[in-house]
């Protein structure tokens, strides 16, 4: 250091000047960030899509697509129906009482979904958002217990579901799976992504 | 200005230019002599010594073959699939490029997994060197992000699904994990967002930051000098000098160590060359088969697994179950146990540990097994940052410590490569216990080694680094 003493006022006016180019600096940075963010094309997508499924058989599934997401629609069996039951004790959340995807109340019954045979589920696992697998068949199979009573596996982590998406207890997935707003247009017509709720 | 050096009018023309390009540029001249033909290296490295130079190998060939992979591929989710197969097929010589890329990546990470073992058997990371070894950590974290990057780029079912299984990673942090993922993804799902942003990333951001990052750790290295198999310091206060104040058991890094890489290098091109011309996907380990399928949004493959570069971290992900959050809760309790009764803290200290203990146990209890599983995995990179102050032996070298601390390192990569081959099959109850064993067992290496890493008979050093010339 030289011998010269410090200029208090010069000193502060740098210090000032520097906090002022920072603060410009971080205000800078907040368009970049913002560019991350969902572009307004990526958020008007999703509209809400039409199904029929009159051709649906007992025991059977289709999957449409919705918001980028799998939704499912399984019309279930009496068999798979009556399993519910059975399998309540084992399950993490049976009557979906969890907050993090809220269950629409029209769905907050003993079959998570408005018609009992049939249900509608987004078909993403609540743990780290893979796709589960079809397990629909009773009985012993690899990954599974040997009570299976049929239900969804999901291949990435082994998290097992039952024919209405609710998650069995000990398992890395913490939620069932989301059940989306949907409506009947008529017997056999489903809207999905949009209900009465979100309608009105 | 440096000063002017003139030259002998009868030097030979080499020596002319060599001195002009000198008064006009002289960074080089000491660039070269401070890294290179001054830069003493201890004479007794041995066969673990040749990753590093070998890491810097692969990140050439990755920039170079990644250029001209940019060349051809687009970063588009209606057309990144085929582009690739494109490439594949027909662009000529594309399929080579591709999979010098592809094998390269496997590479980087087998060869740093050695480079980083070097380091933990002959206690690299210890003072003075701290500094090094968390600049390479850096590098392997930064690496971990390029890879997963650049995998989602051919847009098959395994790049699909893995990036949303990890981009999903980031919204389990309570709170603001929800938002963030979407920053990350730029939109509600992976997609053309995803792809734009990733390709980006990959093929600039992160590749600088690397680039940056490896000179860092280079630039550390030699300024503190490299270590040994000894872990006897060459350069030290009590280390023999010669006349010129060289070290007498360091050489020059070149010629020495540069004809030695270069062996190195061609030993090691050999079994690169024979992998990318005659098993590229090695048994789908390189290369998944499963991302040979163009991504579908709406279907995961039956079973999906990452990269093996990924899978030991992936099993520790997977361990964290709600049954093991008793376990993990038991070994906090355990060690606040510990830290009460054995330690000789204040009493405010030990109430400190009370309060702490009571918190993170009911953290533990509230917030979903989900959300630790991340953090074990997290974990399981960021502890090795805190290598210099977990080692507490008095000696640097595995040489030097006790048998059964070889056998403790032995065990610890055992168990590294079980949790990688369990993350790679799908899931199952026994997996799920011995992943979870793994997992204790590659914490308690890390958290307990302050303790055990002073325990033993510890042989006595030499002054001197031991080689015998050859």
């Amino acid at each position: 250091m030289s011998d010269t003493t410090v200029d208090a006022s010069k000193r502060t006016w740098l210090i000032a000047s520097g906090c002022a180019g920072a603060v410009g600096g971080v205000f800078t940075a907040v368009p970049f960030v913002s560019s991350f963010q969902p572009s307004e094309k990526a958020k008007a997508a999703g509209a809400p899509v039409e199904v029929d499924i009159a051709s649906l058989k007992p025991g059977e599934k289709v999957t449409i697509e919705w918001r980028g997401k799998p939704v499912w629609i399984l019309r279930r069996t009496p068999e798979q129906l009556a399993s519910l039951k059975k399998v309540e004790g084992q399950l993490a959340d049976p009557h979906s009482e969890r907050k993090a995807f809220p269950t629409p109340d029209y769905a907050k019954n003993d079959y998570r979904s408005i018609k009992p045979e049939i249900w509608v589920g987004v078909g993403i696992c609540s743990h780290l958002g893979c796709s589960p697998s079809d397990r629909l068949q009773p009985g012993p199979q690899p990954s599974l217990p040997d009570d299976w009573q049929g239900g969804f596996l999901c291949p990435c982590h082994g998290s097992t579901f039952d024919v209405a998406g609710r998650v069995f207890k000990n398992k890395p997935a913490p939620d069932n799976l989301e059940v989306p707003p949907y409506m009947y247009l008529s017997d056999n017509r489903l809207l999905i992504g949009e209900d009465k709720n979100t309608k009105a | 200005m440096a000063e002017f050096k003139e030259i002998s009018p009868n030097a030979t023309a080499t020596e002319k230019l060599v001195n002009w390009f000198d008064n006009r540029f002289p960074s080089a001249g000491s660039f070269y002599k401070d890294h290179m033909s001054g830069y003493y290296a201890p004479k007794n490295f041995n066969f673990w010594y040749f990753f590093g130079s070998l890491a810097l190998l692969v990140l050439v060939i990755q920039i170079v073959t990644g250029i001209f992979l940019t060349m051809h591929y687009k970063p588009d989710a209606a057309v990144a699939f085929a582009s690739v197969e494109y490439i594949m097929r027909d662009v000529p010589w594309g399929w080579l490029v591709r999979y010098m890329h592809s094998t390269g990546a496997s590479a980087f990470f087998i060869v740093v997994y050695l480079h980083m073992f070097k380091g933990l058997i002959y206690g690299s990371y210890r003072k003075p060197r701290e500094l090094v070894w968390i600049f390479g950590c850096t590098i392997f974290l930064v690496l971990m992000a390029e890879a997963f990057m650049g995998y989602l780029l051919p847009w098959g079912q395994m790049s699909y699904w893995g990036a949303q299984v990890i981009v999903n990673l980031f919204s389990a942090i309570p709170f603001i994990g929800p938002d963030l993922a979407l920053l990350i993804r730029g939109d509600y799902v992976v997609s053309d967002a995803t792809l734009n942003r990733f390709f980006s990333f990959h093929v600039i951001a992160v590749p600088l930051v690397l680039l940056g990052l490896v000179v860092a750790h280079i630039l550390a290295l030699h300024d503190v000098g490299s270590n040994n198999p000894d872990g006897v310091e060459i350069k030290g206060p009590n280390a023999p000098m010669d006349e010129n104040g060289k070290p007498v058991d360091g050489i020059p890094f070149h010629p020495y160590y540069t004809v030695h890489d270069i062996f190195g290098v061609a030993v090691f091109l050999m079994v690169f060359s024979a992998i990318i011309f005659f098993a590229p996907e090695l048994g789908g380990y390189f290369l998944e088969y499963n991302n040979f399928i163009p991504a579908d949004s709406l279907k995961t493959p039956a079973h999906i697994a990452p990269v093996w570069y990924f899978t030991p971290y992936y099993s520790m992900l997977r361990a964290i179950t709600s049954e093991m959050m008793y376990a993990l809760i038991a070994c906090v309790l355990l060690a606040a146990g510990f830290a009460i009764l054995k330690s000789r803290m204040s009493v405010i200290g030990k109430a400190v540990v009370v309060v702490a203990t009571l918190a993170a146990i009911a953290l533990m209890l509230s917030i979903d097994a989900k959300f630790w599983g991340v953090l074990v995995m997290g974990g399981a990179v960021i502890i090795l940052f805190f290598m210099p102050w977990l080692d507490k032996s008095p000696v640097k070298s595995i040489r030097y410590r006790p048998g059964w601390h070889k056998g403790m390192y032995g065990l610890f990569v055992l168990n590294f490569i079980v949790l990688a081959y369990l993350g790679t099959q799908p899931p199952s109850p026994v997996g799920e216990r011995i992943s979870q064993i793994g997992t204790l067992f590659y914490f308690g290496f890390f958290l307990l080694m302050p303790w055990w890493s002073r325990l033993g008979d510890f042989k006595p050093m030499p002054d001197r680094i031991t080689f015998a010339a050859h």
